[in-house]
Order: structure tokens, then C-alpha cells, then sequence
């Protein structure tokens, strides 16, 4: 865009918003790319455009790369592939040695920054803090005692009812409080008053909303989703806008009274439009060698893993278990399969192709257990008798009364000394805490099926019917490649996580249940499974389940490592008594699964008793003093679409979203084409705001979450006057190499090309290199890179495959990433 | 007995200064060292409060030792035990030791743990000889030690703009408390005619008897009493500084002001209760703030719509409430209030964040739209109103600006007569002027020389109104510092009886520290670029020079580090009591002359940082 002589309004709103933070209210907390606006150019470019136009940093620092260099973790053999082949030496200096000044001054705020340089006036510390707290309390869901006196009525006017009180204003001057009244007020008037030529309006309004983006972004959002917020409110960032400009008139009118030059009068330098083409230094192209070798110096460690490892000896298959995609369910789907060689374990979308609103009992509210993206027509009902709460008074509002805070101070405030030391001493599940498991009543019934036709509730059908459950089915199972030799228990493993004292508890949780655990989802779809009519159907269609076999649904606490199976009444002995073989199995892979996870947690001793260890790492999901209950999606770089037998026995870390496919089954790439239109936007969202908030976690992620302070119950902010903070907290990615996702996919070059052409949404993502693409193909069982819209043959550097026999010996020594080796004892 | 009272001064003391050494590296060590000494305490307050009850609750006073003592004058350093520090005692240890542990966990990994540690022993430090002390002097010890520890966790995130402003915002307020303290000790030197102890204040009769004779300056004494009580536990009209305190990590907030520090001001007033027992007046004033803060924290609390800020009303209310009590000689009542309130408060802050899961399930499961409030069946007109002024704080943070920082701000720039090239030559010449005058004071007339410790008093004001507000040359505002403090000791030279020696005591830690500052500074700019227009953020890069600048900083402002601090006392002792000009512009040019000192440190070394080739976070977050 280059500086319009107009001003049109809807256009720059739009423009905006597009730039500003995408981010929820906390309790819809989904991870997406940080830098989506940018997604329409290649990764590189866009990335030194966000640097220069915003100052979000966006690499790791020369310095960084050069250490990582130092240890090993960077490939000098890599490094040469992307550096020009003249001058090599010339360049490794560059990399290796030059200085570099690292330093930026974003156009963004260039502008607006003029009235410090030239009126000598710091606006921002003047009006913020108002501004924050006005709209913060309009916006509250529930933590004031006494709300925004108007509320139905939208953002300005609601302004305007509360100053008709002809006593108190929130504006010190008259001029603004007489602008904010008088109707004919636009937000073009305001502006010229407060800028002057019309030219810069835009610029100005950027300047402006990116001084304090937080707010502005949840501001934005809420205009275009207010269904969000369970208190409603009406707000648009025009209001704001608005509202802010009026403030800031009235802060000059105070310091200067009302005769005062508006800021491009007293320009003293020509500016760049904001967005006019950024230049592509030198220092950019480091930058970009670095990254790129930092990442293929893993990736072809990955790659060679894939190729070199031995073939699996085929065993009978006892069990069948499938998980979430999810990069938490890798290491304990490798624990399964190594403590019983015969279960044979699968990955998909944790919604398990059931996409549907749940209702749980007792709430009047629905919520969206699906992938963000996908609007369903489905409603599911909990139905129980009875349901508790447990409530805690210490969150009462009372507790905050004059009179009744008296009397409770001299009361139960000598009961909270104890819970206090309780809490130090023996963390215990408490009210405070979130947990997995009260996402929905182990033993209540659920409206899957549909009952009463056509009749809807708000538009949504009751359940599925046979047809709509066997459809679901049968894509789950094609997708998965599991259409034959059907193991007698089919464990359908949802996951959630528990923690304490965590804003960001739904991040925690199923990305593809929209940040809900996956439990009702993997009950769902057992259900259907296990229902006559729909295996009939499915029969015909060729997928015979023989009526043996069982699909019985498993939660997976992720942070706290333990399964709960629902529904085990409609076992058949047999069943009962394979489950409970199977369950000894899967307790003995719990217990070494969170022996592999607390190698990353300097304070649980790994070299303690097993059972010990993984007792400490429960303990993290019920103490108020944990900020990392778990780590998330922490090292995430990998997302591997075939069979599992391409990685069964590879150790990868935890890092892959595993997403199981077989490539015979789908020749066509019908499902490939689900696959990857998830995984793009899913994973790679996950992957990215990983990378921005560990590359920039002070401007793109939200810094470390010890000072937070919960504004509203939909964001947090340091302190009482900050603005609201976005991305991840340092907490969850300190441990994160910011490396883009590989995805690898098993299937031909030609096949996979003619799928990705289909969308072009999921095509942008693969071929700006947002998302990296390597084709495996099955037949040569050769790698093939996706580059600028073709496979090129990729040449492997690696040709080593490091072996090692004894994984919990490793666990005990190393708390950084390990790198790929094969599991020897198979 | 007494042996306990020395441990539990003693043990901190050692603690503190035993994590100053330990590597930075070694979380384990600091952590363990903090809350083992901490429990420790408190398992030997447990036992010696048997004791103690057994031997049926003896007030001890233990006079320890002379720091200065001349015929008239005699600083020293004495400890006090009785019900209220008991309570106290307890309830730090207490609360100090569940933080510890506490942060223990929760500060893994985070930049500064060792920091966050030195810190929060510092500040225990400065808790445990506030409430163990027998004197005005040896509190106002602990006062200063608590003041800086507040200050130094606040911006404990020291690379962002708003923990350091607020940081300086608490300071300034802080510092009124202080300088209110200052005058209590000048007057009641002159109300008693010695340093007098808390253990002597029980005596009643002595007490009613002095007051008797000087019923003004008593009065006076308890005012200031209560604007550093008030000061310190965020009463009207200081109020609005707890809120903004609370940017450190959460378990920093929640010992500080959620439950010890936010105390502190109610101690003060119990503990000087038998001094203004009989001043009918003052208890009436007292009720009657304590009244009026507890109404308006409640408004303004009930319109929060963040946590901490919430939280940090109610307990203000509640304290409002305890100060009522505490007028009303309810002391064992304001005790388990003040116990209650700590507790209860703490809590609530250390599981603030689980407000978002525990609320949504609340609301998911029994929505309610929107809860009627007893406001909205007020007059519309009337309830508006009121809901502006609550959400505005009525007003109270910006009222400190508009009254006390923006004039002083004003003089300072509108003093732009002498351009500041000469400045130096001006002060310079008022030194040396001061001087040779002194040098002749017996020559001078009486009549002009009765005024000349007022001028020059006005004239030192001046200065370090200059020197904190200068914008540009961070060596030229640090002098004039150390030249306001020449002048005012040049100012109570005129009165008649001067010691020579008071002066070496005020002046010597000042102006060593001010020539070690200046070295510091000197190196610093060989490296850097620093200016006073803006935050510079150099502790990033320069950590040790930071340190070292602080304490510098500290020695400048008659920080109990150096003999300043006692010179300080010394000084006020000088000032008849009905020099009250005289004593106004010296406690305005201390108050100041604090704000110029920390204000440097804070522009030059923290803030965000200057240079942006790492993360740097957004001035507004």
C-alpha cells in the first residue's frame, strides 16, 4: 500500500485488523500464526517486513545462531548449501564473524512519535492508562462487583449516557466531552483535527492502535466474533478509535489549552508510507542462511531417520489405539508399542472427525468441540443427575465487600493462613484448579444419536443419525488407513490437560477441540463405532469390524499422565479381561512417559524410583506455585502424514505431530486433501506462534506470566495499567528451538502436488514456506522437497542412524533435545 | 529472653547478607538458605512466644548501643518486645516463610531469581527491625530499608517502562512517609529533650505531662505519624500507589502488598499509641480517615475490573477499618483484623490467576447476565457520576501529580533565569559565600543573621529542585545533589550552636558517595550514551556498574549505609522548633533531593533498554 491522498474508513479498519493480534478472550484461547497478516509472501521476505515496518524481532539473534553454531547444532555442510557458491569464505565470515547491528527503529510509531519530538508531550502515558481501564471494565466478564452502569447499548454511546451526568467526566477539558456529544463527530473530523492532511490519517491510526495492540486486537476480535464473550457486549475498533482520539484531544487541550498545530503541521521529516516496499539488506540475508541452516541441519537428521531405519517385524495385532495428532501423544504411543509390541497405534484430529457443539448438564451455553474453523450443525447433550461444583469463597466477590470483608477478615481470613500452607506443603486438587476430567461427568449419557428428526435446537440438529454417524466413521477409519484386521479394543484416546493457577489453561488443552479436552468427542465416536446400524453400513461399504471388537473412549491427561476410560461397562468378558492386561501395559507407558518428560524439569529428579518421578509430575498440575505444569507443545517441528510404520521405532522427541495415513488407501488423495487442510493452519499455527513468541516473546509473545495480572477474565496484562498481552508466555517456550514444522508426507510427488493445488489457502501455506513440505516417495522411497510449486529430489547430508538401546539411561543425563536415533531393542 | 530478641534481628541480618554471596547460578542454595532461615525464625518466634506467655507477657526493652552521643543528643539503637510485635513477628515469619517456598518453584528459571531473593530478605530485614524497635530512630532504620526493598521489587522487571515508573510513583510517596518520620524525630527531640524510647511512651503520666506543655507540637508529632502510617499503608489520600505496585512477580505483590509491608502504617500507629492516647483530637481525625478511606477504597474497588487492583482496594478498605479500631484503642481487635486481612489477602493474590478458569466454569454453569448492584437503584444522574469517579480513582493518583510533583516540576523549569552553564557557578558561589559568611558569623548582625538558615534553606531548594529536573547532564544533576546537601548544612550552620562534627557525620557519606557516583558515571559514559531525557535501560548490558551506581545512590540520600544517615537526624536536631521555614524547606529539599537521586538511577540504568538489537517489550505493556 502506498500513502493515499484519501482517507477511506472501512478500508483502513479492515487493513487494521488485518495487522492486529488475532487472539480470543482467554477461555478460547487457540493458537494460530502470530504473523498471519504477512502470510500472503514468502516466510523471509515477510519477516524482515514485519521487522522493519513493526520492529517485532523476528529471528534469533546472530549471536544465538553462532552459539548453536559452537555446539554443534548447526550443519556447516548445511550452511554451504545456502550460501552463494562464489565468495563461500567471504560469506562464512559474514555468518561466522562480522559484526552486525541488530538493531531496529519500525516505522510504525514514526509518525505519531512527533508529538514527543516535536510538542514534547508523551501522549501514551497520559491516555493509556484511562483508555485500558474504560474499556477494560466495559468489556469485564465477571470480575467487578459493580459493571459498566450501561452496557447494551455499544461502546461510545454507552460513554456518552455515563457523562450525562452532568457532574463527573471522564475528559478533564470541554472541547472533547462537547466533540464526543455532538453527533455530527466522525472520526475524520477528529483526525484532521489532531494530524491535518489527510494523507496521514492512516498512518497516524497505526501509530496509534499498535502503541497498545493488545487491547486494540481484542477489540477487533470482539467486533467480528462478540459471541466470545459469555456476558455480551457490543464494541467496534471505530468506537475506540473514536473514544481514543477524543482522549488524546483532550489531553493537549489540557497542556496547551485549545489552540494547538495538528502533528503533520510541524513535521520536520519527510516519512516512508508505513507499507512501501521494505529493502532487503544484507544482514537479512544472514539471517535467513542462519535459520535455513539451523533447521535443515534437524530436518535431515529427521529425513535420514525416516529412510534408514530397519523394517518393523510384523507381530499380531492385540490392540489398536488412536490418538490425537497431537506432538504430547508421540512419546506415549512409542511407550505403548514398546511395553506391548502388539498394539499398533494411529494418529488423527483429536475431534475424531465428530465435529459438534457440546452442551454439558446444567449449562444454558454450547461449546465448539471442533477445529476453530469448522461451523457444525450438531448439538450433543450431557444428561446427569447430579453434578457438583466445588466453590472456594476466597474467589467471592463478597470477600471484597466493606462489612462482609470485615467479618470475614477476622474469620475465615485465618482459614485461608491454613489453606495457604496447606497449599505450599501439600498441593491437592482444589476449586481453584483445572482438571481434564470435569470437562464432562464420567458417567452421564450423551444425546449422540438422533432421536427426535428433524427438530433443532438454535438451528442445531440433536445428535447424529445413522447415515451422518457411519459417514464419520468410515472417513475416520479411511483416513487412518484402518479398514482391516481389527484388533479386539480399539481405544479411542482423547486428551486434555490439568493445571493450577493458569490464565492459559485453554491452551493446554485439545487444539482440534477448540481448545476443549477431547474426551466427549472420543466418546462420541465410540459410540458410533460400537452401534450395529452403523457397522452395517459400514459393511456394505466395505469396512467389515467384526462384532468382537470394541471401541472403548480414554481421556489422556497430558500434563498429569494418566488415562481414564469411560463406558468400560459395555465390555465383553473377553474384552474385560484383554483391557486389563492392556491397562497394566498402559500404566507401566504412563509411568515412563513422565519419566521421559521430566528430563526437561530441572526440579523433578529423574534419577528417583519411577513411580516417584512420575508422582512429581503430577503433583506440577494441582500446585499453585507451578507455572509449567507441562511444556506444551514445546519443540513442536515435525508433522509426519503415513503410516505408522515410517516411524515406529524412531525416536523423535516428542517434537511430530503424527497423523496417520496409508497412502494404499487413498491413492487418489481425497483424504490427503482433509489431512493437509487441517494441519497447515492447525500444527503450522501451533508451530508458529511457538517460533514468534520464542524469537520475540517481549512484542509478540507475552513475557514471562509471573507479574500477570487477569484483566476482565479475557487477557492479562502486567501490572494494573498495561496493555493486554498476546502470544505464549516465556514460561511455555523456553525450551523451544524455533524451527518452522516439517511436514512429511508418504505418497507420490505427483499425487500430494495435485492435492495441495486444490485449496489454494493450504497451498499458501506450504509454498510461502510458512510450512515446510518433504514427500517420501513409497515406491523409490526417495525425498522430495516442495519448492516454489515443484518437487525437487533432496539429497541427504546424514547418512548415519545413532542407535541406542537403553532411552530411560538417556532420560536421566539430558535435559536439552536429543537427536534422532532408532530404538534398538526391536 | 533477650538472647531471642537479639536471634530474630540477628538471623535476617546474617541471612541477607549470606545471599549476597551466593552464585547466581545456584537457585538451590538461595532458595534454601531464605526459607530455612525464614522457617527457622519462625519456629523459634513459636517457641518464644511460650515463653514468653508462660513468664506472663513482660514488655522488654533492650537498649542496645550509642551510634552518635554527645551531651544532648544521643542516636541509638533500641529494641522493644511486646503483644504487638508478637503478633507481627509471627505473622511475617509466617507469611514470609509460605513466599519463600512458594517462589521457590515459581521464580525457576526467571532472570533475576537471585535478585527476587536478596530482595525479599532485604525487605525482611527491614520488617523484623520495624517491628522489633524501641525508638522512632532505630524504626526509621527498618522504614528505609523497607522503602528501597518496595522500590527494588516493583521494578524487579527492570527492562520494562511501566514496573520502573510505578516504581519511581511508589518511591515519591514513600519518601513523603519518610520525611513525615524525619519530623517526628526533630520535633519530639524537641518535645522531649532526648531521643526518646517507645518503653518510655507507657509511662503515661510523662507522656500527659510534656504534652501538656507543647499540646501544638504534640499534635503536630502525631499528624506526622499518621502521614507516614498513612504513607506506607496506602490511606487516603495516598491510596492509589498499591495498585500500582503491584508489577513484580505475583508472590512479591502478595508479601508486600498484600499483607506485610501494606501493615506496616497500622503498626506505626499502635505502636505510637500511648503518645497520642490522650489527644482526643488526633483520635477523632484518625477515626475519621480511617472512615473516609475505607468508603472510597470501596467504591473504587467495586468498579475493578482487574484482580490485583481489586484486591488491593479491599485490603485498603480493611485497613481503613483497622485504623478506625485502632482509634478506637481496639488493639487486640485491630490485631486479629490486621492478622485476617494479611492472610486472606495473600491468598487471594497468590491464586489471582485461577480467577479466569474458576469464574468462566462459574459463569458457563450458572450464568446470571448481569448482577444487579445497589447502585443501579440510585438516581441514574447520581450513580453515573459516582461510577466515573470510582473508575477514575477519584482522582487520587493524578491529584499527587497536579499538587505536589507538577508545581515543583514548574519552578524548576520556569527557573531558567540562570541558564545552566552557571548553575555551577551559582551554587558554587552560594558554598563558598555560605562559607566565608560563616566563617564571620560573629560579625554579622543578628537581625540578618536570623534569617540567613531560611535563605539559604530556600536556596538549597532551589538547587535540587534544578537538579530534579533536569533534563539533559546526568554528572550536572548528580552534583547539584551533593551541593543542595552543603547548602543546607551551610543553612544550619547559622544557628547559633554548630558542631563541626555534625557536619563531617551529614556531609561525609555524601560526598564520598557522590565522588564515587561521579567516577561511575565517568566510566559509564566512556561506553554509553546517557541523558536524563528518557529511560536508558543500561543494567542490561551493565549489571556490576548498576549495583555499584545504586549504592552510590543510596549514599547520596542518607540511606542508612553511611554516617549520613544518623548526620541526617543531626542536622534536624539544629532546627529550633520555630524555625518551622527552616524546617519545611530542609524536609522539602530531602524529600526531593531522594526523588532527584533514584530518579537518575532509574533513567540511566533501568527502563527499557536503549539499544533494541535483542527483545525489547512495547512501552505500553
Amino acid at each position: 500500500m502506498n500513502t493515499k491522498e484519501t482517507f477511506h474508513l472501512a478500508e483502513v479498519v479492515h487493513h487494521l485488523k488485518h495487522y492486529l493480534p488475532a487472539q480470543a478472550p482467554l477461555k478460547d484461547f487457540i493458537h494460530h500464526n502470530t504473523l498471519h497478516a504477512f502470510q500472503g509472501e514468502k516466510f523471509h521476505d515477510a519477516l524482515n517486513e514485519a521487522n522493519k515496518i513493526f520492529g517485532y524481532k523476528t529471528y534469533l539473534q546472530i549471536e544465538e545462531y553462532r552459539r548453536l553454531f559452537n555446539e554443534g547444532k548447526i550443519n556447516k555442510e548445511i550452511i554451504k548449501r545456502f550460501i552463494p557458491t562464489e565468495n563461500q569464505a567471504d560469506w562464512m565470515d559474514k555468518l561466522l564473524n562480522q559484526k552486525w547491528d541488530e538493531s531496529i527503529v519500525p516505522r510504525c510509531g514514526l509518525l505519531r512519535n512527533q508529538w514527543k519530538e516535536n510538542f514534547h508531550i508523551d501522549l501514551d502515558s497520559m491516555t493509556h492508562p484511562l483508555l485500558f481501564r474504560i474499556v477494560s471494565s466495559y468489556l469485564d466478564q465477571g470480575i467487578s462487583i459493580w459493571n459498566f452502569p450501561v452496557h447494551h447499548v455499544g461502546f461510545l454511546e454507552a460513554i456518552r449516557i455515563l457523562e450525562s451526568n452532568g457532574k463527573v467526566s471522564f475528559f478533564k477539558t470541554k472541547r472533547a466531552k462537547a466533540l464526543l456529544e455532538n453527533e455530527e463527530t466522525t472520526i475524520e473530523s477528529l483526525l484532521s483535527l489532531l494530524v491535518g492532511e489527510e494523507k496521514w490519517f492512516e498512518y497516524y491510526l497505526f501509530d496509534q492502535q499498535f502503541a497498545h495492540p493488545g487491547y486494540s486486537g481484542i477489540v477487533a476480535v470482539l467486533e467480528d466474533n462478540p459471541n466470545l464473550l459469555i456476558d455480551n457486549r457490543s464494541i467496534s475498533l471505530t468506537e475506540f478509535m473514536i473514544f481514543e482520539l477524543l482522549l488524546e484531544i483532550d489531553t493537549l487541550d489540557n497542556y496547551f489549552g485549545e489552540v494547538w498545530a495538528p502533528i503533520s503541521v510541524k513535521m520536520t521529516k519527510e516519512l516512508a508510507p508505513l507499507f512501501s516496499k521494505v529493502e532487503v539488506d544484507e544482514l537479512n540475508e544472514v539471517r535467513r542462511i542462519w535459520q535455513e541452516a539451523y533447521e535443515w541441519t534437524y530436518y535431515d537428521e529427521v529425513i535420514n531417520g525416516i529412510l534408514h531405519k530397519h523394517q518393523n517385524v510384523s507381530t499380531k495385532t492385540e490392540l489398536q489405539a488412536v490418538f490425537c495428532i497431537d506432538d504430547r501423544e508421540c512419546s506415549i504411543r512409542r511407550h505403548i508399542e514398546e511395553e506391548l509390541p502388539g498394539a499398533k497405534t494411529y494418529g488423527t484430529a483429536g475431534f475424531f472427525n465428530v465435529e459438534f457443539y457440546f452442551q454439558p448438564a446444567d449449562s444454558e451455553f454450547k461449546t465448539k468441540v471442533c477445529p476453530a474453523p469448522l461451523t457444525p450443525k450438531f448439538l450433543v447433550k450431557e444428561i446427569v443427575k447430579d453434578k457438583k461444583q466445588s466453590t472456594d469463597f476466597h474467589f467471592h466477590k463478597r470477600a471484597h465487600g466493606l462489612i462482609f470483608g470485615w467479618l470475614i477478615t477476622h474469620t475465615i481470613g485465618f482459614w485461608s493462613a491454613l489453606k495457604l500452607v496447606g497449599s505450599i506443603l501439600r498441593p491437592i486438587q482444589n476449586a481453584a484448579a483445572v482438571s481434564s476430567s470435569r470437562h464432562m461427568h464420567p458417567d452421564s449419557e450423551l444425546t449422540f444419536e438422533n432421536t427426535n428428526g428433524e427438530k433443532t435446537e438454535d438451528g442445531l440438529q440433536i445428535g447424529f443419525s445413522v447415515t451422518e454417524m457411519a459417514d464419520r466413521l468410515e472417513g475416520l477409519l479411511k483416513s487412518i488407513g484402518l479398514i482391516t484386521d481389527f484388533a479386539p479394543i480399539i481405544y479411542i484416546v482423547g486428551h486434555g490437560s490439568s493445571s493450577s493457577n493458569n490464565t492459559h489453561y485453554a491452551g493446554y488443552d485439545c487444539g482440534a477441540c477448540s481448545g476443549r479436552p477431547g474426551s466427549v468427542n472420543a466418546r462420541v465416536i465410540s459410540k458410533i463405532g460400537n452401534h450395529p446400524k452403523v457397522r452395517a453400513i459400514l459393511a456394505e461399504r466395505g469396512i467389515e469390524i467384526p462384532s468382537s471388537t470394541q471401541f472403548l473412549p480414554v481421556l489422556h491427561d497430558t500434563s498429569r499422565d494418566e488415562f481414564t476410560f469411560y463406558d468400560t461397562e459395555i465390555l465383553s468378558e473377553t474384552n474385560k479381561i484383554a483391557h486389563e492386561i492392556n491397562n497394566a501395559a498402559f500404566n507401566r507407558a504412563l509411568n515412563l512417559n513422565a519419566m521421559e518428560r521430566s528430563r526437561r524439569f530441572i526440579l523433578v529428579d529423574s534419577h528417583k524410583n519411577i513411580k516417584k518421578v512420575h508422582n512429581a509430575v503430577k503433583l506440577r498440575s494441582v500446585s499453585l506455585f507451578e507455572p509449567r505444569p507441562e511444556l506444551n507443545h514445546s519443540n513442536n517441528t515435525l508433522c509426519i502424514v503415513g503410516r505408522r510404520d515410517i516411524t515406529r521405532n524412531l525416536f523423535l522427541d516428542r517434537r511430530a505431530f503424527l497423523n496417520s495415513f496409508d497412502y494404499q488407501v487413498d491413492p487418489e488423495g481425497k483424504y490427503l486433501l482433509g489431512i493437509l487442510n487441517a494441519i497447515a493452519p492447525v500444527c503450522g499455527g501451533i508451530n508458529l506462534e511457538y517460533y514468534f513468541s520464542r524469537v520475540d516473546n517481549q512484542k509478540l509473545g507475552a513475557g514471562t506470566k509471573l507479574p500477570h495480572n487477569v484483566m476482565g477474565l479475557i487477557g492479562v496484562a502486567n501490572g494494573i495499567d498495561g496493555d493486554l498481552r498476546t502470544g505464549l508466555p516465556s514460561q511455555m517456550i523456553e525450551v523451544h528451538d524455533p524451527i518452522r514444522l516439517l511436514a512429511i508426507v508418504e505418497h507420490f510427488p505427483e499425487v500430494v502436488l495435485k492435492t495441495l493445488q486444490i485449496n489454494p489457502a493450504t497451498y499458501e501455506w506450504f509454498n510461502n514456506e510458512w510450512v515446510r513440505l518433504v514427500v517420501i516417495d513409497p515406491a523409490t522411497k526417495s525425498p522430495f522437497l516442495f519448492k516454489d510449486g515443484a518437487f525437487i529430489a533432496y539429497q541427504l547430508v546424514n547418512n548415519q542412524l545413532p542407535e541406542v538401546d537403553d532411552l530411560i539411561s538417556v532420560f536421566k543425563k539430558e535435559h536439552e533435545n536429543l537427536p534422532v536415533y532408532e530404538l534398538q531393542n526391536h | 529472653m533477650e538472647g531471642f530478641i537479639h536471634l530474630f534481628i540477628i538471623l535476617p541480618f546474617v541471612c541477607f547478607f549470606a545471599s549476597l554471596l551466593i552464585p547466581k547460578k545456584n537457585e538451590k542454595a538461595l532458595s534454601v538458605l531464605a526459607y530455612t532461615s525464614v522457617g527457622l525464625q519462625f519456629f523459634s518466634a513459636m517457641v518464644f512466644s511460650i515463653i514468653w506467655i508462660i513468664n506472663k507477657m513482660p514488655v522488654i526493652n533492650l537498649k542496645e548501643f550509642s551510634i552518635y552521643k554527645t551531651s544532648n543528643y544521643d542516636f541509638f539503637i533500641d529494641f522493644y518486645f511486646d503483644k504487638i510485635t508478637l503478633v507481627y513477628l509471627i505473622l511475617g515469619s509466617m507469611i514470609t516463610f509460605v513466599i519463600t517456598v512458594y517462589s521457590r518453584y515459581y521464580l525457576h528459571r526467571e532472570d533475576g531469581y537471585k535478585r527476587f531473593f536478596n530482595t525479599i530478605l532485604f525487605f525482611y530485614l527491614g520488617f523484623n527491625i520495624i517491628i522489633f524497635s524501641g525508638n522512632v530512630e532505630t524504626l526509621f532504620i527498618g522504614w528505609e530499608i523497607l522503602g528501597l526493598s518496595s522500590f527494588l521489587l516493583i521494578a524487579f522487571y527492570r527492562d520494562r517502562y511501566l514496573p520502573v515508573k510505578n516504581a519511581v510513583k511508589v518511591f515519591s510517596i514513600y519518601r513523603i512517609g519518610d520525611v513525615g518520620l524525619i519530623l517526628v524525630m526533630w520535633l519530639s527531640h524537641h518535645l522531649w529533650h532526648e531521643n526518646i524510647s517507645f518503653f518510655k511512651l507507657n509511662n503515661a503520666e510523662l507522656v500527659h505531662s510534656h504534652l501538656m506543655e507543647n499540646s501544638l507540637v504534640g499534635l503536630a508529632i502525631s499528624l506526622m505519624i499518621f502521614i507516614s502510617a498513612a504513607a506506607k499503608s496506602a490511606q487516603l489520600p495516598f491510596s492509589s500507589w498499591l495498585p500500582r505496585a503491584m508489577e513484580g512477580p505475583t508472590p512479591s505483590s502478595a508479601i508486600f502488598y498484600g499483607s506485610l509491608s501494606v501493615h506496616i502504617g497500622a503498626f506505626l500507629m499502635l505502636r505510637t499509641f500511648p503518645f497520642w492516647e490522650f489527644q482526643t483530637g488526633f483520635r477523632i481525625f484518625l477515626g475519621f480517615a480511617g472512615f473516609a478511606t475505607a468508603v472510597v477504597a470501596t467504591f473504587i474497588g467495586r468498579v475493578q475490573s482487574s484482580i490485583k487492583s481489586q484486591i488491593a482496594y479491599s485490603s485498603i478498605a480493611q485497613i481503613g477499618l483497622i485504623f478506625i479500631e485502632i482509634a478506637a484503642g481496639l488493639q487486640n481487635v485491630a490485631l486479629v483484623h490486621i492478622a485476617g486481612n494479611a492472610f486472606l489477602r495473600t491468598y487471594q493474590l497468590l491464586v489471582s490467576p485461577s480467577i479466569v478458569s474458576y469464574k468462566i466454569r462459574e459463569q458457563f454453569y450458572n450464568f446470571v447476565p448481569r448482577v444487579k448492584t445497589i447502585e443501579d437503584s440510585w438516581p441514574k444522574r447520581f450513580e453515573y457520576a459516582l461510577y466515573i469517579l470510582s473508575l477514575k480513582e477519584w482522582n487520587l493518583d493524578s491529584m499527587l501529580y497536579s499538587y505536589l510533583w507538577n508545581p515543583l516540576k514548574r519552578i524548576g523549569t520556569k527557573w531558567k533565569v540562570l541558564n545552566f552553564k552557571y548553575i555551577f557557578v551559582f551554587a558554587g558561589s552560594v558554598v563558598f559565600i555560605g562559607l566565608i559568611m560563616l566563617n564571620f558569623s560573629n560579625n554579622i548582625p543578628e537581625r540578618y543573621k536570623s534569617n540567613l538558615p531560611v535563605l539559604f534553606a530556600i536556596v538549597g531548594f532551589l538547587i535540587v529542585i534544578k537538579a530534579f529536573t533536569e533534563r539533559d547532564s546526568v554528572r550536572k544533576s548528580w552534583t547539584l545533589i551533593m551541593l543542595n546537601h552543603i547548602t543546607i548544612a551551610v543553612a544550619i550552620s547559622f544557628n547559633e550552636q554548630f558542631d563541626w562534627m555534625h557536619h563531617v557525620w551529614y556531609l561525609s557519606g555524601i560526598v564520598i558517595a557522590w565522588f564515587i557516583g561521579l567516577l561511575v558515571l565517568n566510566n559509564l559514559r566512556k561506553q554509553e550514551w546517557v541523558s536524563l531525557d528518557q529511560f536508558y535501560g543500561h543494567s542490561y548490558e551493565h549489571p556490576k556498574i548498576a549495583i555499584l551506581f545504586l549504592l552510590c545512590a543510596l549514599g547520596l540520600s542518607g540511606f542508612p549505609i553511611t554516617p549520613s544517615f544518623v548526620g541526617e537526624d543531626l542536622i534536624f536536631s539544629h532546627i529550633h522548633y520555630n524555625q518551622i521555614g527552616l524546617a519545611f524547606f530542609t524536609a522539602l529539599s530531602l524529600i526531593i533531593n531522594g526523588l532527584a537521586t533514584i530518579r537518575i538511577y532509574a533513567r540511566v540504568f533501568l527502563g527499557p533498554h536503549i539499544k533494541t538489537y535483542h527483545e525489547v517489550a512495547k512501552r505500553s505493556s
